[in-house]
């Protein structure tokens, strides 16, 4: 929790780009360099840095600890779940050229839809930590 | 020559950078140091044209986990202890050990030579298969979410590990913040 106003303000209007840029990394990741991983962690920033301002309890009101958690399963679902309609199509586990009726356009949408996956996972991930981390108030108390 | 000058000034930081994070006593200025360390190597990457680890390392590396340290930092004290060992032993270790590393890096091939080991094994298959197996231009995507889709997938699990560790760990409702 921070009260100074010029750290306020500048948190308030770079949040979002932040978040946008995450998204941006998300989706580019096969054109540009990036990919879920970095695009997590940058997503997850962007709420960390909102958090770090005005407050933990301010930051899970944007995100609860419950979807929190859902938003970490669901990563690490989606992509095993991608490779499970692999199989069902009668291809090898995480075989995305199954998916569509193009091979390449199969692999594309294999390749955005498991990274996706990894980006929820991560960003889940790291925003937890952070607010585990500062939220612990020690063992003795 | 301006490659060499740039690289050399960089290296010279981190030098500099990891001498004064060990030397330094304040536990928040080693955290920040550590953050700049991160953020210089990130650099060091851009110039390997590594530009995907470089990201990787400062959004990580010198951003989130900075963050974190910040975040357990509230349960240390502000100065570590000072502890006068004898320490000429461990420099005597640290100088072999830092010596044997030289001396063996000799014999590494020369960054980029295309006749090296690692560029021989399975490195011209995946630059001459990614664009027509998925049409994407991006090597380091295509090889970590399609050719190395196992392996991704153990690597979000892992994290997902990680994170469900500390939550155990941390979070079990006893020693959490009242007013979250």
């Amino acid at each position: 929790m921070n009260d100074d106003p010029i750290l306020r303000v500048c948190t308030k209007i770079i949040v979002g780009p932040i978040i946008l840029f995450g998204l941006y990394v998300q989706f580019h990741g096969d054109y540009g360099p990036g990919g879920g991983f970095q695009a997590g962690v940058i997503v997850a920033a962007g709420f960390i840095l909102h958090s770090l301002i005005f407050g933990l309890k301010e930051g899970r009101k944007l995100i609860s600890e419950r979807l929190n958690l859902f938003i970490m399963i669901l990563g690490v679902i989606l992509y095993g779940g991608v490779g499970l309609v692999s199989i069902y199509y009668d291809a090898e586990y995480l075989n995305y050229s199954i998916l569509a009726h193009d091979t390449k356009h199969g692999q594309h949408i294999g390749i955005l839809l498991i990274e996706f996956g990894v980006g929820l996972t991560v960003a889940g991930v790291m925003l937890i930590l952070f607010h585990l981390f500062s939220s612990w108030q020690g063992e003795d108390k | 020559m301006a490659e060499f000058l740039i690289n050399g000034f960089l290296i010279f930081l981190l030098a500099i950078i990891a001498v004064v994070a060990i030397r330094s006593i304040k536990i928040f200025s080693t955290v920040m140091l550590a953050g700049a360390y991160s953020l210089i190597c990130a650099i060091i990457f851009v110039s390997l044209d590594a530009v995907d680890v470089a990201f990787t390392e400062a959004a990580v590396g010198a951003g989130l986990s900075t963050v974190l340290y910040i975040a357990a930092m509230r349960h240390l004290p502000k100065r570590e202890k000072v502890v006068n060992d004898n320490t000429i032993f461990a420099f005597i270790v640290c100088f072999g050990v830092g010596c044997l590393l030289i001396w063996a890096s000799f014999d590494l091939p020369v960054i980029g030579d295309p006749m090296a080991p690692i560029h021989q094994h399975v490195g011209p298959y995946y630059i001459s298969n990614t664009k027509p197996d998925m049409g994407i231009p991006n090597l380091v995507t295509g090889v970590l979410a399609s050719y190395r889709g196992y392996d991704t997938l153990g690597e979000t699990v892992v994290i997902f590990t990680a994170g469900l560790g500390v939550l155990l760990l941390l979070g079990d409702g006893k020693n959490r913040d009242k007013n979250e």
